[in-house]
């Protein structure tokens, strides 16, 4: 609202002074250059990822196993197939091990446990779980599963490895989204008779799907992408391997003893796996987001 | 309509429904002859529309106390509520109205730490007994809360339906046809079905607040309680909205009795029938609706309703 004829003391009130405007400026100028370091490393990585990855992908770098012949020319290398089908074999055991236990903990911690003691303990050891280098849980199946056993290598063992590290992942960002709900919508399906587990089946977990699939996408990224507990839980082999009870090739795993070769062919071969697991999550963020943007509208 | 009016349950078989069937030691089913629910069921039966209506029970608290941890928030409370009438509840904020509204459906006992002493009888049925399942008393005793609160990620029918859905014993306890009915005559009862029926199938939180509302109590009506208890209805909504759901409230006590807490004094000379005060978790006076307005006995009521405090 201006006022015709404001006199200038009047104006100087309202004017913005210079230190301000100074301030203003630093800050924004401290901002954006945070932003601007923090997208170099991730743009640098998707582009190397390309350059050197997308050069080595062909029809059969997709359909034929690593030849464990690293020395001759490059054609007789082969590809990633068992690499690829066991990274999805292991994930997907581990997942249908830790998401469903990872949700049922966080349900119990929101809806029954609450404040309690236990509830409180279970919240601890779950945080310190969360900071537990993977490594450790890949040495602590290794102990108890084949060392404790006597036995070798097998694609379970790495599954079993892999869930517990995302089991505190799921849990928290579960609980996270589990504590969102607003408790009037519990109140009002108890208060329509529904028993408690009803009231959580129908009601709340499906308001929180979309929520908790962050999380458990989040999960299956990071166990997508472990090296250290497969080394020697679920060791390496050249072979596609449909039996999780033997020795299962994996992503990481493949990079891993890929890129320490000296031969360039081989090296390449890391990138194109590389690029192919990040290309898969891409894949299975974007397939769960549209499943979970339809479940939403129906 | 139906022109002789749907069949009336027996006042008898109520609280054998409410209790437990595995109960071994189950009490004997109160004296018959019970005659709580008659004294509107002619009237009721004249003006329920296409609904099986049954009519309301009578609810009594008898020296009901309620805690949070150890602090007392309603503090021995005798009180009747009369089949098919409206009582409205008033009292200044934190009075305990909402507490004491809520141990009548036993919803005070979901609050980690809360309980309550003393009884709630629906009819001759003691809710509070040990015999007696939490689930059966909730669908005998509807509630509707402050805030609209539709389940968001169910459409209006399943909205409505999930009453029926979620308290049901086993699966296709209600076939789709008979479920349709119910939730049509819900709707009806609502006074929703007119601005809805083209659109069952889209989300019930596109409503609109007071259509929302409306479609929480059609949620409650579904089950076919006897008594419906309102935590201050209205306050969320504009006064469009807030006059639809007093109309409303009018037609439903031929079915239901009616427990309604607000804080709007001219909404409970509006509504009820009879008028509640309630002072610092006790029952300051309770008596019919023009009394308590107009020549209450306590002189807190007079100040209270006259304005010079709450």
């Amino acid at each position: 609202m201006s006022v015709p004829g404001a006199s200038a003391p009047q104006l100087a009130r309202f004017a913005v002074s210079p230190a301000r405007r100074r301030t203003d400026r630093i800050a924004r100028g401290a901002i954006l250059t945070a932003t601007v370091v923090a997208l170099i490393p991730l743009v640098l990585i998707v582009y190397y990822l390309l350059r050197k990855g997308l050069g080595s992908w062909s029809g059969s770098f997709f359909s034929t196993n690593p030849t464990g012949n690293t020395f001759f020319k490059s054609s007789s290398i082969g590809g990633i197939k068992s690499a690829i089908l066991g990274t999805v074999e292991i994930v997907a055991l581990a997942s249908a091990i830790s998401i469903p236990t990872g949700i049922g903990v966080a349900v119990w911690l929101v809806e029954y446990g609450r404040d309690g003691r236990l509830a409180s303990t279970v919240r601890f050891f779950v945080d310190v779980l969360t900071g537990v280098p993977s490594i450790v849980f890949g040495l602590f199946i290794y102990i108890v599963l084949i060392v404790g056993t006597g036995s070798t290598y097998a694609g379970y063992k790495g599954a079993l490895a892999l869930s517990l590290l995302m089991l505190p992942v799921v849990i928290r960002s579960a609980e996270v989204i589990l504590l969102l709900i607003p408790g009037a919508l519990r109140e009002s399906a108890l208060a329509l008779g529904a028993p408690r587990w009803r009231v959580i089946f129908s009601i709340v977990l499906p308001t929180a799907l979309p929520g908790m699939l962050t999380g458990v996408l989040l999960a299956i990224a990071r166990a997508a992408g472990e090296t250290a507990p497969l080394l020697f839980t679920a060791g390496a082999t050249l072979k596609t391997n449909f039996n999780l009870g033997q020795f299962t090739n994996s992503l990481p795993v493949q990079i891993y003893s890929d890129v320490t070769s000296p031969t360039t062919a081989v090296v390449n071969r890391a990138w194109g796996a590389a690029l192919t697991l990040v290309t898969m999550i891409l894949l299975l963020n974007l397939v769960a987001r549209l499943v979970s943007r339809r479940s939403r509208l129906a | 309509m139906t022109p002789d009016g749907p069949p009336l349950r027996t006042t008898e078989m109520e609280p054998e429904e409410l209790l437990k069937r595995d109960v071994a030691a189950s009490p004997a089913p109160p004296a018959t002859g019970s005659t709580a629910a008659s004294p509107d069921a002619d009237s009721a039966v004249g003006k329920a529309q296409d609904l099986d209506a049954t009519p309301g029970l009578s609810v009594r608290l008898e020296q009901l106390r309620a805690f949070y941890g150890d602090a007392e928030a309603v503090k021995g409370v005798d009180l009747e509520f009369r089949a098919n009438e409206v009582t409205a509840i008033i009292g200044p904020s934190g009075c305990g109205k909402s507490t004491m509204v809520r141990c009548i459906n036993r919803m005070h006992e979901e609050i980690p730490g809360a309980r309550a002493e003393g009884s709630v009888l629906l009819d001759e049925l003691d809710v509070y007994a040990s015999s007696v399942d939490v689930v059966a008393v909730r669908r005998a005793i509807g509630m509707v809360f402050q805030k609209p609160n539709p389940f968001p990620t169910m459409s209006i029918f399943d909205n409505v339906a999930s009453g029926l859905r979620l308290s049901s014993r086993r699966r296709g306890e209600h076939s789709k046809a008979a479920m349709r009915a119910k939730v049509e005559s819900a709707l009806r009862g609502a006074g929703l079905w007119e601005e809805v029926s083209e659109r069952l199938t889209e989300p019930g939180a596109g409503l609109s607040g007071g259509q929302q509302q409306r479609l929480c109590i059609a949620r409650s009506l579904a089950v076919d309680p006897e008594v419906i208890l309102m935590d201050e209805p209205c306050s969320a909504l504009d006064p469009t909205a807030t006059l639809k759901i007093e109309e409303l409230i009018e037609e439903l006590k031929t079915r239901v009795t009616i427990v309604i807490v607000t804080h709007n004094m001219q909404q409970a000379a509006r509504v009820a029938d009879r008028t509640a005060f309630m002072l610092d978790g006790q029952m300051v006076e309770v008596g019919p609706t023009q009394e308590i307005f107009t020549k209450p006995s306590d002189p807190r009521t007079e100040e209270y309703v006259t304005g010079k405090f709450g």
